[in-house]
């Protein structure tokens, strides 16, 4: 510690998820930055020297932490997506907490907020084009109002581009990231038989959780701004996908699925509301051309490793307890 | 008993149902509509004959040279898919049903298709006919079969029909594209041949007695033209208009099922729902020259409307060919 002069200090939300460890490990160890993370929930085989604040980002600790040090970046991945949870809880969660980030971040100069949003903010629409451009309209909580926090929080982040011009606010929106996350199409592929909808299968972009890590690297770079949809691969069928991960899919007619999902849902069996059916009906593919130019980002893993990442298990020893998933 | 009796009462107004139905179709053939039709048809069953017994398809090689020429400036990726979920393998499958319903059903006949570009952006803009959009399916088939070398279109397709169950796959495996200008600007500016129907679902739902007269045409292909500096080809399609028969439009039960338009088939009261199956008229497909606009894609629509009809009145022009050319609706 002594050895040297300045630190670079980051801080890391939701840093228990699968995401916020392997960007953890990369800014951890492979930059050699000290990493604050803030999580509720356990951190498993943390590395000693990263210090782990289990709090609320709403609650008045947190401020402590940007106070006692002089924070650089705040990588912010801790919004929840839960579809359990409460409705009042989700929006407080998420809208609040990120509002505190921002003031946060204001407050105490820090540089540079980086927030992982997704691409469900775009929404699955019958009209939606075939490259969904940063500028596309957040429609995604047009059939499915559950998402309605994660697009203000999208919109929120944006309102800072203007409110504080000097902070480098970064808005990443990725596909589906496919991995040891646990997010609705890693868990899709990992069903025992992952529906379908019978004569539907749309176009899907799935993006490997090691080059999601390295597009939030990418995005911490000082001078980048503004909002980037992160592509991983081309977009492949669904199909093609459920074949990739060595499962037989199950044919659904659309029009009873919904009803399907919801008793499903109500009896515990899956964990995705009916509402996202949508996914497997109506493409959502982006435009990632402005992050491989602006960044120079470019992906190392194709869908196939990305869906093999996904269907290996043993990354979840011992992480049963982190529950909530992290989009 | 009862039952019986009703179900032998059921039969015997089928057979009286039957008995007037030849009755009308006798005095049909005795009059001069009746015997024209009647010509037609056993011309056009002996061309089918003619088709079936020297055969229709392609020949392999030929068929296998295609392909691979269209390969070759696709953007496919390692599971031969492109971004808008065309599939080259897919097109092989479903391909000799395509082809059956081109040379077989439709006995498709073709005018001026050099007019299509060899290579580079090209917008081709047809009149739209005939309840369900086989148009556009011919349109393309003809491309690749009777044009040297093939080109592939991509079509913009009605957000309906792309949302539809198996219709919606198809489409898109097949290379079409849900009609947004987006996707219109980003395929020519790859520099592939776009087809626009401009009258769109009000084109394709015309009821019997309006069969060739255009709708009104949108303005959005006239401005992406602009845009992008796309030639414009003229297309007419000749004779679907007569494939399926429609009264009118059933504007209450369109709302109902949320589609565009449901056509009223009278021939559905001696099919059923087969009436909605295409009759095997004879189409006749007329490219005509390649026209070209210069000026500001967004320029008033006034200023627009003038070009659009420029291209309007191309289309009616090559319409007016194709029907003074024919000697009537099967053959």
């Amino acid at each position: 510690m002594a050895r040297r002069k300045r630190e670079r200090v980051v801080v890391i939300t939701g840093i228990a998820g699968r995401l916020g460890q392997l960007l953890t490990r990369r800014l951890h160890r492979e930059e050699g930055v000290k990493v604050i993370g803030i999580d509720r929930r356990h951190f498993h085989r943390r590395p000693k020297d990263v210090e782990h604040h289990r709090i609320d980002i709403r609650r008045k600790a947190t401020e402590d932490i940007f106070r006692t040090h002089r924070v650089e970046t705040i990588y912010h991945l801790g919004l929840m997506h839960d579809p359990r949870q409460g409705q009042g809880e989700h929006f407080s969660w998420n809208v609040v907490g990120t509002q505190r980030i921002f003031e946060f971040a204001q407050r105490y100069n820090v540089p540079k907020v980086v927030l992982v949003s997704s691409a469900d903010v775009y929404g699955p629409q019958s009209d939606n084009p075939a490259f969904l451009s940063e500028d596309s309209p957040l429609l995604g909580a047009q059939r499915f109002p559950q998402i309605r926090d994660l697009i203000s929080v999208d919109m929120l982040a944006q309102s800072y581009f203007w409110k504080v011009p000097e902070l480098e606010t970064v808005v990443l929106r990725p596909v589906h990231i496919l991995g040891g996350v646990k997010n609705a199409m890693s868990n899709y592929l990992r069903m025992a038989r992952p529906p379908m909808l019978f004569g539907f299968d749309p176009m899907m972009q799935v993006l490997h959780e090691e080059d999601m890590a390295s597009a939030i690297v990418a995005a911490a770079l000082p001078g980048v701004r503004g909002v980037f949809n992160v592509v991983g691969p081309d977009a492949v069928p669904l199909s093609k996908l459920v074949e990739l991960s060595g499962r037989r899919p199950i044919q659904l007619l659309h029009p009873i699925a919904p009803a399907i999902a919801r008793q499903a849902f109500a009896l515990r069996l899956i964990d995705a509301p009916s509402a996202e059916l949508d996914w497997l009906r109506y493409a959502v593919t982006l435009d990632g051309s402005r992050i491989r130019g602006l960044l120079g980002y470019a992906h190392r893993y194709n869908a196939r490793d990305a869906v093999a990442a996904a269907m290996r298990t043993d990354i979840f020893e011992g992480a049963a307890e982190a529950a909530s998933s992290h989009a | 008993m009862s039952k019986q009796q009703g179900r032998a009462g059921t039969f015997e107004r089928i057979a009286d149902a039957a008995r007037d139905q030849l009755a009308v179709a006798r005095q049909a053939r005795e009059s001069g509509v009746g015997r024209q039709l009647w010509t037609e048809l056993t011309e056009a069953a002996g061309d089918f004959r003619g088709l079936l017994r020297d055969g229709y398809r392609m020949d392999e090689d030929e068929l296998e040279r295609r392909v691979a020429h269209l390969l070759g400036n696709k953007n496919l990726n390692e599971y031969g898919v492109d971004p808008f979920g065309f599939s080259p393998e897919y097109v092989r499958k479903v391909f000799p049903v395509v082809e059956a319903m081109y040379r077989l059903w439709y006995r498709t006949e073709v005018h001026g298709i050099e007019n299509v570009p060899n290579d580079g952006r090209v917008l081709l803009i047809a009149n739209h006919s005939g309840q369900l959009p086989f148009d556009g399916a011919v349109i393309g088939a003809s491309l690749l079969l009777d044009r040297d070398p093939p080109r592939m279109i991509r079509s913009m397709v009605e957000k309906f029909a792309t949302a539809l169950p198996f219709f919606g796959t198809f489409c898109v495996r097949c290379g079409q594209v849900t009609g947004l200008p987006d996707n219109c600007r980003r395929l020519l500016d790859a520099e592939e041949s776009v087809l626009v129907f401009p009258e769109g679902a009000a084109g394709i739902s015309k009821p019997f007695s309006q069969r060739y007269k255009l709708a009104r045409f949108g303005h959005g292909f006239m401005r992406l033209a602009l845009e992008t500096g796309s030639p414009i080809v003229p297309i007419a399609v000749v004779g679907a208009e007569e494939q399926i028969i429609n009264l009118g439009n059933a504007a209450w039960l369109a709302k109902l099922v949320g589609a565009p338009s449901v056509p009223i088939p009278p021939l559905a009261l001696l099919l059923g729902p087969a009436a909605m199956l295409p009759m095997p008229v004879k189409l006749r497909i007329y490219y005509g020259e390649p026209m070209t606009f210069e000026g500001d894609p967004n320029d008033d629509d006034a200023v627009i409307a003038q070009k659009v009809a420029e291209v309007r009145r191309a289309i009616e022009g090559l319409i007016e060919r194709g029907l003074r050319e024919r000697r009537g609706y099967f053959i």
